[in-house]
């Protein structure tokens, strides 16, 4: 084999142009499949509030990521296509000696650093507005819906391998059992006894870390009745796949007399249960005794 | 400068005989003398923590942690010692002459011990760490079994939890030093024209330590397996059972290994650079090292510490991550992921190198953009310590710094973006072969994208509610890691070991491995961003009965995955054992320093310093002077910084 | 050639030998599945013991369940086998001592038939606190610092507390299997089996000494304070 520079061709075709034509192409095709066809089926559907801004969220970045994935594959396919070695020739062939283009690079870092300002700009809105979108927002949120102060509020007790849940506004009664009325604001209080767990609402949108000695407030609104998963999100041990329960939504007349069953249910065991409290510092640390 | 001072034994030392081999410092005595470490020093740890126990706790205690965890270092003192790493300060506390060789002769008996030379440690590297590699695969086999079903726990669920922990631990750690550590020490030091590394007795040290950091780590199995992934999440990291004492001692192991190692590359690249060789020539391969160094010394100490407040949280009952005793779980979390985004980046980092080394060979191209994929690997560098809480989006830490967080992650893409600038702009008007090597490469770019576009949702908190700990950030980071690294790793092992051997490596298997591992790969991974987004949580033994049919496909995938790793092991077992084909200098037609020497590599590499005339990519001007081999001293005085 | 093929294969088979034994050393080891009692209606007898330390290899200080087999053994494992839709009737014989509750919710008895379990105290020389002895006494609730272990079926929402012998007993059981003349605290209650799968059950007292929250070490193996009930 020998090694020979490239023969210049006159009649090179505009490979920029052709590449263009088909990212623009495959582009325009693909955005408003990913919105209207595919977009609907994209987790995690419409039952709350935060599904709902989540859902918009994963559109938004699914449709403004085809444009880059299409940029990606077209060129690389195009490339692949059209920048081979002649492998019959037996020669090796260089490519034309390009270092760089300051133009194309200051193009690429302009466009790249609008997109991530943009992005995060929009990601950063869209997070105040949502009301933090059903994350955990620590003990003191930022993000706070307008009715917080008459919503329902709900301790989440994460512990080795179970979850518990105290309503403070009945008693502070606890119980293994998840039900929540409908279209009422919800206020998630998440804290753990002993390591750090995740309480995930799968379909409500709500994952919140529990973690010991802190106060984890997340918000959700729910608009439908139905039921759904709780899991553990944190790795905590043994029982950490098998952390799960079924949450359950209901009516508000139906969550009322629910709630004051079970608060007669529990009256003695509530007797037992430690002051209502956005944190709990079990004893014992260590030892059993 | 190294000549002139250290003259290099050009002879091959005369090796000794089989028995004095045998009976001098070697691997075999390092194994007894790690294990009679672990006996003495577990004996000494159960008499201090007897003690201690009793004042503490009158009951006695169940896990004798500080027993445990002496004994684990006794074990590192015992290997050290096996291997002779203490006979040279101990020789030069006693007035010996400084030596830079050690280990160095014809015989196999090299590939087992303490031997500087740098080509010699790297060949004992990639063993090592392939060998985890597959390791910890084997284990992600098991996991894809367990996942085979939705609820019924085909291994008792302390033991599933152990794997899940062997394979992320095992893989982060083997693959953190998979590329610098084989290809780092072979290559840099010829690269830049040098005939060793800075410090070789701290590169053999490195090798070894990670070496052991595996086995400790393999030693949790013996000591009731460890419940908390390779996140190690405080307190549940105080709380198991001893197994976790391998876990931690194993990643100390590496995270100290992890900081010679870096600071051995940089010392290197910044005082053992031949004649000529400017920082505008330096290969972007050696430029990826030195910006993974940085990572790694800068990040690891971190994880050392935190490593090291767990320990004392086991053993002497301090409360670091105790929230009940004023500790904080909160602290791990932040002292981990302070260390662990750096440390994605140290498995990122070494593919770009890889990556944007080989792409120039086989378009036929000069690298596109040289500046910029410094630049690129630069920022990507300094700004991954500036991102690590969007790993704790949803744990209520100062939730008001999430837009921050969320700002500072989305920012890093802009670097990581010019890596795919420069390997398009390389690719530009190319004349690409398909080599295996030209495959992987490009497959890293279709895998590397969907890795980044997917973090860019979990960088988005509002879309993190959904995807945060999901099996999507699982998916994510295989297309990174796997996707990324591990296929550009591929690339650079088909590519460099022709040289690194002497033998050819089978293209047609070669070709085979490429097709069925990007097939598979994606066909495993890409189906689990919707598992995750379904509301599948990492690390689960039990899963909801609904996403049953997508795991079983998955698994299967992913079985045919492992046996896509099979025929690379086959072919490696292939060329260079069974049918072994002498490989020619330069097979590939490469411009770079490491291709202008003969194969195999003499052990001192140059038979002068060479001076370098311009920079490896030279490709379109035939002409284009790489190397001088005989113009020691030559060059005009202004040609050294151009 | 010859002499490289014999010892890549010699290599290979090694290796498969070393995950074999990892297979089956490590990641199958696990008690063994014990079957109920089956009793002439069809229901099922699942007779249980507590112990505050097995007493025996390899963990000789662990706080552990036993089960007694169909041929009246008792044997050290905590994977039972129980039929479908069928009433389960327990019995447990529990010889440890007062631990106390962390979420004292759990002192509550849920998902039993009848929502209550029966308590009686054998050989036991009172609470402490002066309160008389339980005898045959059925219960909802019992007082949270009284349970030495607790019963606890998650996903079947079933939790029964089990009363720990009083810090005063001296009559205590230190190896496994008890006999019966050691103080002990026998429960008794009964439960419904739900349709055919596997779930799993754990105690909720941090019983396990001297690890972090008194839940590490046998509050975290399987065979000891974590079982399953493979339910077919």
């Amino acid at each position: 084999m020998s090694i020979a520079p490239e023969k210049v061709g006159r009649d090179e075709p505009h490979h920029g142009r052709n590449i263009a034509i088909i990212w623009a192409i495959a582009t325009a095709i693909m955005v408003p499949v990913i919105i209207w066809v595919v977009g609907p089926h994209i987790p995690p559907g419409s039952l709350t509030d935060d599904t709902r801004a989540q859902h918009a969220v994963d559109v938004v970045l699914t449709a403004l990521s085809i444009p880059l994935l299409m940029l990606v594959w077209v060129y690389l396919g195009y490339a692949v296509i059209n920048f081979r070695a002649d492998p019959a020739s037996g020669t090796i062939v260089d490519g034309p000696p390009l270092r760089s283009n300051t133009r194309i690079q200051a193009t690429w870092l302009i466009v790249s650093a609008v997109l991530v300002v943009g992005l995060a700009a929009y990601g950063t809105v869209d997070l105040l507005t949502e009301n933090g979108a059903g994350g955990g927002q620590g003990s003191n949120p930022l993000a706070k819906p307008s009715d917080a102060r008459s919503a329902l509020q709900v301790q989440v007790i994460g512990q080795q391998w179970l979850w518990t849940f105290r309503y403070p506004g009945y008693g502070g009664v606890e119980t293994a059992q998840l039900v929540l009325p409908v279209n009422r604001e919800i206020e998630f209080h998440v804290t753990s006894l002993d390591v750090v767990h995740s309480f995930w609402a799968i379909e409500l949108g709500v994952k919140a870390d529990a973690v010991p000695g802190a106060d984890n407030i997340a918000y959700v609104k729910i608009f439908r009745k139905g039921s759904f998963q709780v899991r553990c999100d944190e790795l905590c041990g043994l029982w950490h796949g098998h952390m799960n329960t079924t949450g359950h939504i209901v009516s508000g007349s139906a969550f009322n007399s629910w709630i004051h069953a079970t608060v007669t249910k529990y009256a003695a065991v509530t007797k037992y249960l430690p002051p209502y409290s956005l944190t709990y510092y079990p004893i014992p640390t260590r030892n059993a005794t | 400068m190294e000549s002139a001072a250290l003259p290099v034994n050009r002879s091959k030392g005369a090796a000794p005989s089989f028995l004095g081999q045998l009976l001098g410092f070697n691997v075999i005595w390092a194994v007894a003398f790690a294990i009679v470490g672990y006996i003495v020093a577990h004996w000494l740890g159960g008499k201090i923590g007897a003690n201690i126990a009793a004042e503490q706790n009158p009951g006695g205690t169940d896990q004798d942690d500080i027993a445990i965890l002496l004994g684990l270092f006794g074990s590192i003192i015992g290997w050290m010692l096996g291997l002779g790493f203490f006979n040279y300060p101990l020789k030069r506390m006693l007035g010996r002459a400084p030596s830079l060789h050690e280990g160095v002769d014809s015989s196999t008996w090299r590939y087992f011990r303490l031997c500087t030379d740098h080509k010699v440690v790297a060949m004992q590297y990639l063993v090592a760490t392939l060998f985890f590699f597959f390791v910890a695969g084997l284990n992600a086999m098991f996991i894809r079994t367990e996942l085979t079903s939705s609820n019924a726990t085909l291994f008792p669920a302390g033991n599933y939890l152990t794997l899940v922990g062997l394979h992320g631990t095992m893989m982060l750690t083997m693959m953190s030093a998979g590329v610098i550590g084989p290809l780092g020490n072979w290559l840099v030091p010829i690269m830049i024209g040098s005939r060793r590394m800075a410090f070789p007795r701290i590169e053999s040290l490195t090798m070894w330590l990670t070496v052991l950091a595996g086995f400790v780590l393999l030693s949790a199995t013996l000591l009731g397996g460890f419940p908390t992934g390779w996140t190690g999440y405080a307190p549940l990291a105080d709380q198991a059972r001893a197994g976790i004492d391998s876990y931690l001692v194993s990643f100390l192991l590496i995270g100290i290994a992890l900081v010679l190692v870096g600071i051995n590359i940089l010392v290197t690249v910044v005082t053992l650079r031949a004649p000529g060789m400017t920082w505008n020539r330096l290969p972007i391969f050696v430029w990826a090292m030195v910006t993974t160094s940085i990572l790694a010394v800068l990040a690891a100490p971190v994880l050392a510490a935190a490593l090291y407040m767990v320990m004392s949280d086991r053993s002497i009952e301090s409360t670091f991550f105790i929230s009940s005793s004023g500790g904080s779980p909160l602290l791990w979390d932040e002292l981990f992921w302070f260390f662990g985004h750096p440390e994605v980046y140290i498995l990122a980092l070494p593919g770009f190198g890889i990556v944007l080394e080989i792409l120039p060979v086989f378009a036929r191209k000069p690298l596109w953009g040289y500046r910029m994929a410094v630049a690129g690997m630069f920022g990507v560098a300094l700004m991954s310590f500036m991102v690590w809480q969007h790993h704790l989006f949803m744990s209520g830490i100062n939730a008001n710094l999430r837009p921050f967080y969320m700002f500072t992650t989305e920012l890093i893409s802009i670097p990581t973006g010019l890596i795919f600038l420069n390997g398009f702009g390389t690719l530009w008007k190319a004349k690409i072969r398909f080599t295996v090597p030209m495959l992987f490469c490009l497959a890293f770019f279709f895998n590397f994208l969907i890795g980044g576009l997917s973090g860019v949702f979990l960088s988005d908190v509002t879309s993190d509610v959904v995807t945060h700990g999901s099996f999507f950030v699982m998916a994510h980071f295989h297309y990174t890691i796997m996707g990324g690294l591990v296929f550009a790793l591929m690339g650079g092992i088909y590519y460099w070991l022709p040289k690194m051997t002497g033998y050819t490596i089978n293209q047609a298997l070669g070709k085979l491995h490429f097709w069925t591992m990007f097939i598979f790969f994606n066909l495993t991974f890409f189906p689990l961003f919707a598992a995750g987004m379904l509301g599948m949580p990492r690390r689960v033994s039990s899963y909801n009965a609904s996403l049953h049919t997508l795991n079983v496909f998955v698994s299967i995938m992913a079985f045919c995955l492992g046996l896509s790793m099979l025929i690379f092991l086959g072919n490696l077992v292939w060329s260079l054992v069974l049918k072994r084909e002498r490989a020619s200098d330069n097979p590939w037609h490469s411009k770079s320093l490491e291709w202008q020497i003969p194969t195999p590599v003499p052990s001192y590499n140059f038979e002068q310093i060479p001076t370098i005339t311009g920079d490896p990519y030279g490709y379109g001007l035939p002409e284009a002077p790489v190397v001088d081999f005989g113009r020691r001293g030559a060059v005009a005085a202004g040609e050294a910084g151009a | 050639m010859r002499v490289r093929l014999l010892a890549v294969a010699a290599t290979f088979a090694a290796l498969i030998a070393l995950v074999a034994v990892y297979v089956v050393y490590f990641l199958e080891s696990g008690p063994p599945a014990v079957a109920a009692v089956i009793n002439r209606d069809g229901s099922a007898s699942l007779t249980l013991q507590v112990v505050g330390s097995y007493g025996n290899h390899p963990f000789p200080d662990w706080v552990s369940y036993l089960v007694k087999d169909p041929s009246g053994k008792w044997r050290h494992t905590t994977i039972w086998k129980l039929p479908a839709h069928e009433l389960v009737h327990v019995t447990v014989y529990q010889f440890d001592s007062q631990t106390g509750l962390r979420n004292n919710f759990l002192a509550q008895v849920r998902g039993t038939v009848g929502g209550v379990a029966t308590y009686t105290d054998v050989g036991n020389t009172g609470k402490g606190s002066g309160l008389p002895p339980y005898n045959n006494t059925s219960l909802s609730v019992i007082p949270p610092s009284e349970p030495a272990h607790t019963f606890t079926v998650p996903d079947l929402d079933l939790s029964v507390p089990l009363v720990g012998i009083s810090d005063s007993t001296s009559n205590v059981c230190a190896v496994a299997p008890c006999p019966m003349h050691f103080a002990h605290t026998t429960i008794s209650f009964s439960f419904r089996t739900p349709g055919a799968g596997t779930y799993r059950w754990q105690c909720f007292v941090p019983c396990a000494f001297a690890f972090l929250y008194g839940f590490g070490g046998p509050m975290q193996t399987i065979g000891y304070m974590d079982g399953l009930l493979e339910v077919a």
